[in-house]
């Protein structure tokens, strides 16, 4: 679908670096084609933006459901979706299928099972996926454990140019484990890990992104000792990226007091230090994304006992008003809050997205950052109120979507 | 009963006192009146209860002791109400000892066996307890193998729900049986805490609800509690729950008043958490010579089932004077008799009781 020239006026932009300035953006035919200092000409749709935030659409990185209403609500306008889904996107066929699914007015970008069936032991068609439409690859919900295959699928993806996304928890040391080991799950009776085996997997597939030359980025880092990993890691120049969902940096494994199972995470929820640790990471740029990783969830998975509920969280709808909290709190710049949710992983992804720039697709999310709202979970746009972020008061809501220059409904 | 060393006339004399009150109201002036002394609808947890919360039950559970020791052994008080046990994990012990209990007070009791394999995860859970509660049940005897899913059910229906025992979390009848039965043993008065006693608790910590149960009412009873276990099976950070953790068994012995062994719940390890049971003994099984480690006249204490020869040797477990192990057996219906008795108390409006037990 080819958009009308839009021009949006009347917003304050959010660019790349600096405060957010006054100005207006065109696009023509969903890509940007002049901003800051320019007006709208004949025949242009125009949008009053009435003094809120113009900024780039969000770009989610790691998604397990295509949830269009809940998306939207958020600002998202592209989401990487998790191979995790059933059956798995371990095959060409299905991978262009879900590259397709949303269009036009939400963008998915499959992310390839790196293995068959996401069993971790057999690479599955990772060219044939990238040419049918997979921006990336992951290893799904799981570790490979298999540092052969891991190995082996790392030095693939560095020659085929694709990101590995991994979930970075040690499968042996993790189990069946549903909470970090501490105090908490002490008292619960929760079958439990250490928080190091975060740092266990991290450490392997530092050392394989290092030998291999590939590009890996950690789906989620949400420990102090595998942050510090991170942080070495990058400074030495090896190839490595990394996310975190805003309830590692909001919550701590106090939240699961009283059997919540909207809490039940996977990772699991951390202690308070290490939710510090994540904040510090956001802060110095040891964390590179902060995703939803929109899980959405009825009570037949979370209506449960503890440790047999699924885990996970419909989080899409909070990305943006939790992640301003850090800028509120002074945390981050409003500039590199947006870095964080749309330009970082729309690099990541290779698409010419996530940032307001001449040339860029015409992907704009209207932000009211301050209009006050209650999450409410009976409420929600998503498949499902899994949040454990019920009752919160929270500040940031977008009020208006466009995608490829064209406004979302 | 076993000889204790703390034997008094003065005790004697107030247990006396105690047990010659009304049946109903054995500990009356000691506690707040009528329901404010047991403010909860539901027994999910030692974690729930204050102090003297749980010597509440401890004393209401006294006249039971003696009723259960004479010939004819039934009340009518819970005449007329059905009492639902709801075993979602197989148990035979604590079962028949619930069973007992809702029959002597004079309840109908149902037993329903829902083996975990049969029942599909969770909303047939739900879908069960929801059945239950459609059926009218007057309490609800839940035992299930996931932590959290007695309080789970407990949200879910409209009668006062009873923990036999949930996953790794709580098994709270156990703990007051066993204070119970400590107390017995030392011939403490009614109303006593166990102030000062020493006990060590050695055995399968980690996946034990029994342990975090006891842990949790021993300590709100002010004993001094050391728990011992190999490495894996020794929960993280357990001494914020204010025990002392002990991976050498001698050491832990030392100046034990109590030795409470707990049995290694294979069901519950994937993986190898232990060389051997035979190593196992070898580190921590509760041999006669083992044994001499503790105080002279310490008691001996299991919740079964015992694994004889590898956590507790025969002769151990089957000391004449100083093992508990069936003491805890017919403490069991008392206490159970006691919760159930006292937590239908707004049900039957007895007076006092009924404006109170909203929270859990």
């Amino acid at each position: 679908m080819i958009a009308q020239p839009l021009t949006i006026i009347g917003g304050k932009l959010v660019l790349p670096t600096g405060e957010p300035q006054a100005g207006a953006i065109r696009s023509e035919n969903g890509r940007i084609v002049a901003l800051g200092d320019v007006a709208p000409q004949d025949g242009d749709t125009v949008f009053d933006a009435k003094g809120a935030l113009v900024a780039p659409g969000l770009v989610d990185l790691g998604v397990f459901a295509i949830d269009k209403p809940a998306f939207h609500f958020g600002g998202i306008t592209r989401a990487a979706l998790m191979p995790d889904v059933g059956p798995p996107l371990d095959h060409p066929a299905r991978v262009r299928f879900a590259a397709q699914s949303g269009k036009p007015d939400l963008w998915v970008h499959p992310l390839a099972a790196a293995t068959r069936g996401l069993e971790g032991t057999e690479l599955a068609e990772l060219a044939l996926m990238r040419d049918a439409g997979a921006k990336a690859v992951a290893t799904g919900r799981a570790w490979i454990a298999d540092s052969g295959v891991m190995l082996r699928l790392l030095r693939y993806c560095a020659m085929l140019g694709l990101v590995v996304v991994t979930h970075a928890e040690d499968a042996a040391i993790t189990g069946k484990a549903v909470a970090t080991a501490g105090e908490v799950a002490t008292r619960l009776g929760l079958p439990s890990a250490p928080a190091e085996a975060e740092a266990l997997a991290v450490s392997r597939d530092i050392a394989l992104a290092e030998l291999s030359g590939a590009h890996v980025h950690f789906r989620q880092v949400t420990t102090a000792r595998a942050l510090d990993l991170v942080r070495a890691a990058k400074a030495r120049g090896v190839r490595i990226t990394a996310g975190v969902t805003p309830a590692h940096f909001i919550l701590s494994d106090l939240e699961l007091v009283g059997f919540r199972t909207f809490c039940r995470l996977s990772p699991p929820l951390r202690r308070d230090s290490d939710r510090k640790a994540v904040i510090a990471a956001i802060a110095d740029g040891t964390i590179d994304v902060i995703a939803s990783g929109h899980d959405p969830r009825g009570p037949e998975d979370k209506r449960l006992p503890f440790a047999d509920a699924e885990p996970g969280m419909a989080g899409a709808e909070t990305l943006l008003p939790l992640t301003l909290t850090l800028v509120r709190d002074g945390e981050i710049t409003m500039a590199r809050a947006f870095e964080l949710l749309a330009t970082n992983p729309a690099k990541l992804l290779g698409v010419a997205a996530g940032k307001l720039e001449v040339g860029t697709e015409a992907d704009f999310a209207i932000v009211d950052p301050v209009r006050p709202w209650v999450v409410s979970s009976d409420k929600m746009a998503a498949a499902a109120g899994n949040t454990p972020f019920d009752r919160r008061p929270v500040e940031g809501r977008v009020t208006a979507l466009f995608k490829g220059g064209n406004r979302v409904d | 009963m076993p000889a204790g060393n703390r034997l008094s006339a003065d005790d004697l004399t107030s247990r006396e006192l105690g047990l010659m009150q009304s049946p109903n109201q054995p500990s009356a002036g000691r506690y707040p009146a009528g329901g404010l002394a047991f403010p909860h609808r539901d027994l999910t947890g030692i974690g729930q209860l204050a102090r003297h919360e749980i010597l509440y039950l401890l004393d209401e559970a006294e006249q039971w002791v003696d009723l259960n020791r004479q010939s004819k052994k039934k009340t009518d008080l819970l005449r007329g109400l059905t009492i639902i046990n709801a075993f979602f994990e197989n148990s035979t012990r604590t079962l028949l000892s619930f069973e007992i209990a809702g029959k002597r007070l004079g309840a109908d009791v149902v037993n329903m066996h829902a083996a975990q394999s049969s029942v599909k995860k969770g909303e047939t859970l739900i879908d069960t307890a929801m059945t239950i509660n459609a059926m009218r049940a007057d309490a609800i005897v839940i035992r299930h193998a996931s932590s959290g899913a007695v309080r789970l059910i407990a949200e879910k229906v409209d009668c006062p729900v009873l923990n036999a025992g949930d996953g790794q979390h709580e098994h709270p009848t156990q703990a007051l049986l066993d204070a119970l039965a400590m107390r017995h043993a030392l011939k403490l008065p009614i109303g006593s805490d166990l102030n000062g006693l020493k006990v060590t608790i050695c055995g399968d910590i980690l996946h034990s609800r029994v342990a975090r149960s006891n842990i949790l009412s021993l300590t709100a009873l002010g004993a001094d509690v050391r728990v011992c276990a190999p490495p894996a099976l020794m929960p993280e950070e357990v001494d914020v729950m204010g025990v002392t953790p002990f991976y050498d068994f001698d050491a832990a012995l030392k100046g034990a008043n109590v030795v409470m062994m707990l049995r290694l719940q294979q069901e519950r390890m994937s993986g190898q958490f232990i060389p051997s049971p035979r190593e196992y003994r070898h580190l921590y099984g509760l041999t006669p010579e083992r044994l001499a480690k503790a105080e002279p006249d310490a008691f001996i204490m299991h919740p079964g089932p015992m694994n004889r020869g590898v956590e507790i040797d025969s002769t151990v477990a089957d000391h004449p004077t100083r093992s508990l192990i069936t003491n805890q057996v017919e403490m069991g219906v008392a206490i159970r008799m006691a919760c159930l008795e006292v937590l239908t108390r707004r049900t039957r409006q007895v007076p006092g009781w009924d404006a109170v037990g909203a929270a859990a």
